[in-house]
């Protein structure tokens, strides 16, 4: 539940048609051709979502999507 | 020897109308752009009225995965930019990038954004504000939007003359191109500042009008009964082309720009010189640059604002720099039914300077019913006028003591 919260803040915050597949394996930056302004902008909705904090040095570890959810997931516990 | 420039493409996005030819016929129509606001609530505002453009004429323009992270401002921007290099047939693949520049004009730049993120800050603090908040807000930012669009690869940069800023961008490209450092440069200009922070500031200056149980009259330029302008939104842009780089491509000529100039006051702030000095000396510069005297001038489309000062000082501008052709030429201003589009306005009046050109008709000042006495010339008043135009001026009078003229003439070999 969280990756498809995910998947929609992303949709919105970068307005992606339907069409544009988001999946656990899609990166941000290498898939979805984000820069880095929009990486942060859409890591603070993520963090407003879900009312966490992710640290800069959390945020290099995430190699696709899924990870994030899963960060998501570890700090919801 | 100074290569000649033309005007080879238009787009527009006004309150009275989008794209060229809505605009050009609002204007010969008298079509009124001016209501109350609707983007904020203005419930503690003195001032309730405004020019907006509608949303819905141009928000199928623009697709939101390019707009999301562009201010009004910028969006008006680009939307124009399409519509003139449409207009202008140009082909993209066949110029040579370098020699494609972007110069424009904004005065306020990102105002909508920038308040929504200091509220952003204020009430959750710094670390919330967004990182496109930097690169949407600046002024700069939609030349530089433009020149991505466009692969556009030359000078690009942008002025800020409050109210003269695309008048002296049009000039600064003008120049560009007549120079040779650039083939086209497109130019004009973009505002989006009916925000609640902007509308309580222009307020607090009594700059603008109170009219507000009478908004469609607000704007009344010259008029013995105006009392301020009316703040308006919008953008413009026109590509300016080298002559023979538009002949070769077969271009559309809407008109040849003849001359520029460009003066300031040094006296105050916001008021203008109490003879209307710099805006005659950018006249007359304009002229002499155009190689032509005040006599061959058949329109000038004046900044006319509808405040008291404005409009008096510029008619004395006028005067002294015509003497007695002032009252044999036409002088409108058609702020009487956009509204002051502030950065925007320059190039938005520059379009209809040409468009007088180009069709030989004289859009009308509205709402002069009854001139000011001091303000004693052929206004067009109510009532659109068909004349023929050779030459004609478009004037900017900005705060800071900015004055800009523009000077356009029919096309001939």
């Amino acid at each position: 539940m969280y990756f498809e919260k995910i998947v929609e803040i992303i949709r919105d915050q970068l307005g992606l048609e339907e069409d544009v597949k988001i999946e656990k394996e899609t990166s941000l930056m290498k898939d979805l051709e984000v820069d880095s302004l929009d990486a942060v902008e859409v890591i603070m909705k993520i963090e407003d979502e879900f009312d966490i904090e992710i640290p800069d040095e959390d945020i290099n570890t995430f190699k696709n999507l899924g990870d994030i959810a899963d960060y998501v997931g570890n700090k919801k516990g | 020897m100074k290569r000649r420039v033309v005007v080879t493409g238009l787009g527009c996005v006004t309150p009275v109308g989008v794209g060229w030819k809505d605009y050009w016929d609002a204007l010969l129509s008298g079509k009124n752009g001016i209501g109350l606001i609707t983007h904020f609530d203005t419930t503690e505002f003195p001032v309730k009225i405004a020019g907006e453009v509608d949303d819905s004429t141009f928000s199928d323009l623009i697709e939101k995965k390019d707009s999301r992270r562009m201010s009004r401002f910028t969006q008006f921007a680009i939307i124009s930019s399409k519509m003139a290099v449409e207009d202008s047939g140009l082909d993209l693949e066949k110029i040579d990038p370098e020699r494609f520049g972007v110069i424009m004009g904004s005065g306020i730049g990102g105002m909508d954004t920038l308040e929504e993120q200091h509220r952003v800050m204020l009430e959750r603090g710094p670390k919330r504000v967004s990182p496109n908040f930097i690169p949407m807000m600046i002024s700069n930012i939609a030349a530089g939007q433009i020149s991505m669009m466009l692969n556009a690869k030359g000078p690009n940069f942008t002025t800020v003359t409050a109210c003269a800023s695309s008048t002296n961008a049009i000039g600064e490209a003008f120049r560009t191109v007549a120079r040779g450092d650039a083939d086209i440069v497109i130019s004009g200009g973009a505002e989006a500042a009916i925000t609640p922070l902007s509308i309580a500031g222009f307020s607090s200056m009594k700059a603008l009008s109170t009219r507000n149980d009478d908004p469609e009259r607000a704007s009344r330029p010259f008029d013995k009964d105006r009392d301020g302008f009316v703040m308006g939104e919008g953008g413009a842009m026109l590509i300016m082309e080298e002559l023979e780089h538009a002949l070769a491509r077969g271009a559309k000529i809407y008109a040849e720009m003849v001359g520029f100039g460009a003066a300031s006051d040094a006296y105050h702030i916001t008021a203008p010189h109490p003879e209307g000095k710099g805006a005659q000396k950018a006249m007359e510069l304009a002229i002499k640059d155009a190689g032509i005297t005040p006599d061959d001038v058949d329109y000038i489309n004046a900044h006319g604002t509808s405040t008291y000062y404005n409009d008096m000082l510029e008619t004395l501008a006028i005067n002294n720099t015509f003497k007695d052709h002032a009252k044999k030429l036409c002088v409108s201003s058609t702020k009487s039914m956009t509204g002051h589009l502030l950065g925007a306005a320059g190039a938005a009046e520059a379009i209809a300077a040409i468009l007088a050109i180009y069709d030989d008709k004289v859009p009308p000042t509205m709402n002069c019913f009854d001139p000011d006495e001091k303000c004693d010339l052929d206004y067009v008043p109510l009532k659109f006028k068909e004349k023929k135009v050779k030459y004609a001026l478009s004037n900017s009078l900005g705060f800071g003591g900015h004055n800009a003229t523009i000077a356009f003439g029919k096309y001939h070999k």
